[in-house]
C-alpha cells in the first residue's frame, strides 16, 4: 500500500502545518474516548470500590433494591445478540452490495442503494416499534413469549445491515478498474471474479465496515429494550427472552439512585470493554487494518 | 509566524462561542426549568404552554429524564422544579414534594382472553409462577406470559407492596419500560397479563386496542375511581423543590395544582390532585 | 482425463449459479423487508402527513397538530453536528491514511480508540453530553449541546468511512504527483479527495443517518422542549426524540409517532438526492476517471 507518508519530498512549510492540524484533529477524535472512559470510570467508582467487579460478575441474579448486581447474564446476552445480527447481516450486507454493483441494472441499483440509505437511517425507535407490533407477535405464535433474543438478532441485523452494505459498495467503487479488467482478461466468470478476485482485493473493508457494525451493535440501546423481552438470565434458546446490557442501562437508569446507578454506569464500561476485546480479537484474526492486496 | 494564527483561529473563535454562550445561558432570568419523570414530562410541557401564554415573556422548559434526574437536578440547582412520579424515599426528606395529579395501575389483559376477573391469590399466584396456564384459573387453556415493569418504576413498587411481593420472587417472561410498550406488549399476546397505568390502558382500550381492564378487589379500574380515592392502587404525581418555592416558580407550581388544569391532566388521562 | 476436467467445469457451473442464485434471493428478501417496513410505516402514516402537519406546532402532547418546531430543531442540531464532525473527522480520516503507517502506534492507537467509541451504549454519550457540555461548559440543555454530543457519537463512523475511501485511493497517483513535486496539501486538494469524494459523500451520509436517527444522547442534552428555538442555546426537541415519546411514552401517540417517521423518511430522502448531486459534481471534477 501506498500512503503519503512514503513520500520522501522534503516537507514544505504548508505541509508541515497540515500534519500537525490533522495530527490534532486526531489527538481530538480519540481524546473523545480518554473523555467518556474517564466519565464512565468516576461515575462506577463507588460501585467498583464497594461491591467490586468480581461480584459484579459472579451474583447470581440483577435485583439492585435486594442487594444483588450480577451482570454475566446480560454480558452473554449482549455478545448473543450482537454475534447473531451480524452473523446473519454481514452475508446479507455484502451480497446486497454485488447486488447494486454488479447484478442490478443502473435504475434497480440505484433504486436498492436508496433502500439502504433510508433504512440506514431509519430511527431506532421506529424499528423498534416495528419490531414490538409486528415481528414479536409473529414470533410470539411460534413460541411465547414472542420478546425475544431472536427478535433481537432479527432487527437489529435489519439495522446494521445498510452499514454493512454501504460501506462495501463504497470499497468495491473505489476498486482499480484493472482488476476487473484483469480477470476479464482471464475469461473468468463474473462469479468467479467476485469470488477469486473482488472478494479479496476489498476484505480490508468489508472487515472495517463489520466491526463498525458490530460496535453498534453490542452499543444499541432503543431496538433491544423495545424487543428483547429484557428478562435477566442466561440465554438457552433462541426463543428465551433476555436482558441486554444496553437495554439494562436505559431501562432503570431514569429510576436509578447510589449504587444501583453506578452499577449501570459498570454497565456501560463493561460494553466498551466488550467492543475492545471484539476489536482486537478481530485484528489478531482478519490481519486487521491490512489493504494489502 | 502569521500562518500560526492561521491555523489557530478556528480554534479561537470556537473557544470564544463556547465561553459566550456559557455567559448568555445564565443571562436568562425569566426562565423555569423543569427536569424528571417521564410520566410528567407531557403534563408539565402543556401546563408550560399554558402558563406562557397566560405571562407572556416567562419561559418553561420541561425536560425529561426519568424520576431520579428530578431529585438529583432539584438539589443540585441544574432544575428550579424536579417532576418525581412516586412518593419520597426516605433519604429526600430535604425536599419539597407537591402533589399535581394522581394516576392508578390496572392489570390489563388481552381482549381475547375469556378470564372476567381475578382474585389477588390468584394474581400472585401467577406473578409467582405457581399457575402457568390460563385453565388453572377458570380460562381457556394456553400458557400465561408474564409482563413485568423494569426496576425503580414506581408501578412496580406500587404493585408489589400491594400484593406483598419482592421482585425478585416475580417469574417474568416480559420486562417492560413504559405504559406504550406494556399495553402494545399485551395487545401482541393473547396469553400475556400486566399491568400499567390506568389512564394509558384506558383509552388505548377505548381506541380499539385489544387489551381489557381487570378490577382490582371489585373496584373497577377508570380514572374516576382514581379521582375519588375508591381505587387501591394508586400513586401521586409530583412536583419536588430544594427549598419552600419563591417567585416564579411557586406561581407555576401553584398554577398547576390549581383547576386551571383540569382539563390538561385529563387529556393526559390522569385524576385532578386539586378537590 | 478429460472427465475429470468436465467434472470440474461442471462443478465450477453449478458453483457459479449458486453465487448467482444466493446474491438475488439476498438482495430480494432486504428489499422485501425494506418495503415492508416502509409500507407499514407509510400506512400508519399518512391519514396525518400533510403540508399543515409539516408546519404547525404540536398540541396535546403531540397527539394534534404538527411537528414544525421539531423540524426547525432537528435541522439546527444536525447543522452543528455537521459543522463538527466534518473538520474534525475529515482531518483524522487524512491523519490516519495519509500519514500514519498502517501498523504504527499512533494510528492504532487512534484507530482503536474509534472502534471502541463506535460502541459505546448512546444512552452513555447522552449522560456524558450532559454532564459534559450542558453542565460542565455551562451551555444548558440547548440545541449546540445537543449537536456537539452527536458530532463524538457519529465521529468513528464518519472517520472509518472516509479513511478506507482514502486509502482506496491508488499508491500509483501519489507516486506520480510526489514524482510531479506537488505538496501534500496540493495532492491531498487536487487529487486525493476528489477522488474519495463519493466514500466522504456515504461517510457524511451514514453520519447524518445516523444523527437524525438518535434519541437516547439527545434526550439529556438538547432535551424535550417543542417549542420554536430562537437560537442555538434553546433547548429542542430533535424528531426521533419526538418518536420515541409519542410511541413509548404518550398514550394514542400512535398516529402522531408514525408520520413523523414518514417525515423524517422523506427528509431523508431529499438530503440523500442533494448529496448525490454533490458527489456527481465533486466526481466530475477529478482529474482521472476511474
Amino acid at each position: 500500500m501506498t500512503s503519503s507518508k512514503q513520500n520522501t519530498l522534503p516537507l514544505s512549510r504548508s505541509d508541515t502545518w497540515l500534519i500537525r492540524v490533522l495530527a490534532v484533529a486526531s489527538t481530538a477524535a480519540a481524546c473523545i474516548l480518554v473523555l467518556i472512559v474517564l466519565f464512565m470510570l468516576q461515575e462506577a467508582w463507588p460501585v467498583l470500590q464497594r461491591i467490586g467487579l468480581l461480584r459484579l460478575l459472579s451474583d447470581p441474579a440483577w435485583h439492585p433494591a435486594e442487594g444483588l448486581y450480577g451482570l454475566a447474564p446480560m454480558v452473554a446476552a449482549s455478545l448473543a445478540i450482537a454475534a447473531g445480527a451480524v452473523l446473519l447481516a454481514g452475508p446479507f450486507g455484502v451480497a446486497s452490495a454485488l447486488f447494486v454493483r454488479f447484478y442490478a441494472a443502473a435504475p434497480l441499483a440505484s433504486a436498492f442503494r436508496l433502500a439502504l440509505l433510508l433504512l440506514a437511517g431509519l430511527p431506532s425507535v421506529v424499528l423498534g416499534l416495528w419490531g414490538l407490533t409486528v415481528l414479536v407477535p409473529l414470533i410470539g405464535r411460534i413460541e411465547p413469549p414472542g420478546a425475544s433474543l431472536i427478535a433481537g438478532v432479527l432487527v437489529l441485523a435489519l439495522m446494521i445491515l445498510p452499514t454493512i452494505a454501504l460501506t462495501t459498495e463504497a470499497a468495491l467503487d473505489a476498486m482499480p478498474e484493472s482488476y476487473l479488467r484483469g480477470a476479464a482478461a482471464l475469461g473468468l466468470s463474473r462469479e468467479s471474479t467476485i469470488l477469486g478476485v473482488i472478494l479479496p482485493a476489498v476484505k480490508g473493508s468489508i472487515m472495517a465496515g463489520v466491526l463498525l457494525s458490530a460496535a453498534r451493535a453490542l452499543g444499541e440501546t432503543v431496538v433491544l429494550l423495545m424487543v428483547t423481552g429484557n428478562v435477566v438470565r442466561l440465554p438457552v434458546s433462541l426463543f428465551d427472552p433476555v436482558r441486554a446490557l444496553t437495554a439494562n442501562i436505559a431501562l432503570e437508569m431514569a429510576y436509578a439512585m447510589g449504587d444501583h446507578r453506578a452499577a449501570l454506569f459498570v454497565s456501560g464500561l463493561m460494553v466498551a470493554l466488550l467492543v475492545l476485546l471484539f476489536v482486537l480479537v478481530s485484528r489478531r484474526l482478519g490481519g486487521g487494518w491490512s489493504f494489502n492486496v | 509566524m502569521r500562518k500560526h494564527f492561521a491555523a489557530a483561529r478556528p480554534a479561537m473563535l470556537f473557544t470564544a462561542l463556547l465561553l459566550w454562550s456559557g455567559t448568555v445561558a445564565r443571562a436568562d432570568e425569566a426562565r423555569l426549568i423543569l427536569t424528571g419523570s417521564s410520566t410528567i414530562a407531557p403534563l408539565a410541557a402543556e401546563i408550560g404552554k399554558r402558563f406562557e401564554t397566560l405571562n407572556p415573556g416567562i419561559r418553561i422548559d420541561v425536560q425529561s429524564g426519568g424520576s431520579s434526574r428530578g431529585i438529583s437536578d432539584a438539589r443540585s440547582g441544574i432544575a428550579d422544579i424536579g417532576m418525581v412520579s412516586r412518593a419520597p424515599n426516605p433519604g429526600e426528606s430535604d425536599l419539597k414534594f407537591f402533589g399535581v395529579a394522581r394516576d392508578g395501575v390496572s392489570i390489563i389483559l388481552h381482549r381475547d382472553n375469556a378470564v372476567p376477573s381475578l382474585t389477588d391469590a390468584q394474581i400472585t399466584g401467577i406473578f409467582k409462577g405457581n399457575i402457568t396456564d390460563w385453565k388453572d384459573v377458570s380460562g381457556k387453556p394456553g400458557r400465561i406470559t408474564v409482563v413485568n415493569k423494569a426496576e425503580g418504576r414506581s408501578t412496580l413498587e406500587l404493585f408489589l407492596n400491594y400484593f406483598k411481593l419482592r421482585n425478585s420472587e416475580i417469574k417474568a417472561h416480559v420486562v417492560i419500560g413504559d405504559n406504550a410498550q406494556g399495553v402494545k406488549t399485551v395487545a401482541g399476546n393473547p396469553g400475556a397479563i400486566g399491568y400499567v397505568s390506568i389512564g394509558a390502558a384506558e383509552f388505548e382500550a377505548g381506541q380499539g386496542t385489544p387489551i381489557k381492564l381487570l378490577p382490582m378487589s371489585g373496584v373497577a379500574p377508570s380514572v374516576e375511581n382514581v379521582r375519588n380515592g375508591s381505587f387501591p392502587l394508586s400513586r401521586t404525581l409530583n412536583f419536588v423543590t430544594k427549598s419552600e418555592p419563591q417567585g416564579l416558580a411557586r406561581r407555576f407550581i401553584d398554577f398547576a395544582r390549581s383547576r386551571n388544569v383540569d382539563d390538561l391532566i385529563k387529556a393526559e388521562y390522569f385524576a385532578p390532585f386539586a378537590e | 482425463m478429460f472427465e475429470a476436467v468436465r467434472e470440474q467445469a461442471m462443478l465450477r457451473v453449478f458453483r457459479d449459479r449458486g453465487v448467482l442464485i444466493a446474491i438475488w434471493s439476498a438482495a430480494a428478501m432486504v428489499a422485501g423487508v425494506f418495503i415492508w417496513l416502509l409500507a407499514d410505516i407509510a400506512m400508519h402514516g399518512a391519514p396525518r402527513f400533510d403540508l399543515s402537519f409539516l408546519i404547525d406546532a404540536p398540541g396535546n402532547s403531540g397527539r394534534s397538530g404538527g411537528i414544525g418546531p421539531i423540524l426547525v430543531s432537528t435541522a439546527l442540531i444536525l447543522t452543528v453536528a455537521i459543522a463538527a464532525t466534518v473538520p474534525v473527522g475529515l482531518g483524522a480520516a487524512i491523519f490516519l491514511s495519509e500519514f500514519t503507517r498502517s501498523g504504527g502506534l499512533p494510528g492504532r492507537a487512534v484507530g482503536l480508540s474509534l472502534d471502541v467509541l463506535a460502541g459505546v451504549p448512546s444512552i452513555v454519550f447522552g449522560l456524558f453530553g450532559n454532564a459534559f457540555f450542558c453542565i460542565w461548559l455551562g451551555l444548558g440543555f440547548s440545541i449546540l449541546s445537543g449537536g456537539l454530543t452527536l458530532a463524538c457519537m457519529v465521529l468513528p463512523v464518519f472517520i472509518r468511512v472516509a479513511e478506507a475511501g482514502l486509502r482506496m485511493t491508488p499508491g500509483d497517483w501519489r507516486n506520480g504527483a510526489a514524482a510531479l513535486g506537488l505538496s501534500r496539501l496540493a495532492v491531498l486538494r487536487q487529487i486525493l479527495l476528489p477522488a474519495a469524494a463519493p466514500s466522504l459523500v456515504l461517510a457524511l451520509m451514514l453520519g447524518i443517518g445516523r444523527s437524525a436517527s438518535e434519541t437516547a444522547a439527545l434526550i439529556f442534552t438538547s432535551g424535550y422542549v417543542d417549542r420554536m428555538p430562537a437560537s442555538l442555546l434553546d433547548s429542542g426537541r430533535a424528531i426521533s426524540v419526538h418518536i420515541y415519546d409519542l410511541s413509548m411514552n404518550v398514550a394514542g401517540g400512535d398516529p402522531g409517532a408514525y408520520a413523523s417517521a414518514l417525515a423524517l423518511i422523506v427528509f431523508l430522502f431529499i438530503i440523500n438526492g442533494a448529496a448525490k448531486w454533490i458527489t456527481d459534481s465533486l466526481t466530475a471534477r477529478r482529474i482521472v476517471t476511474l
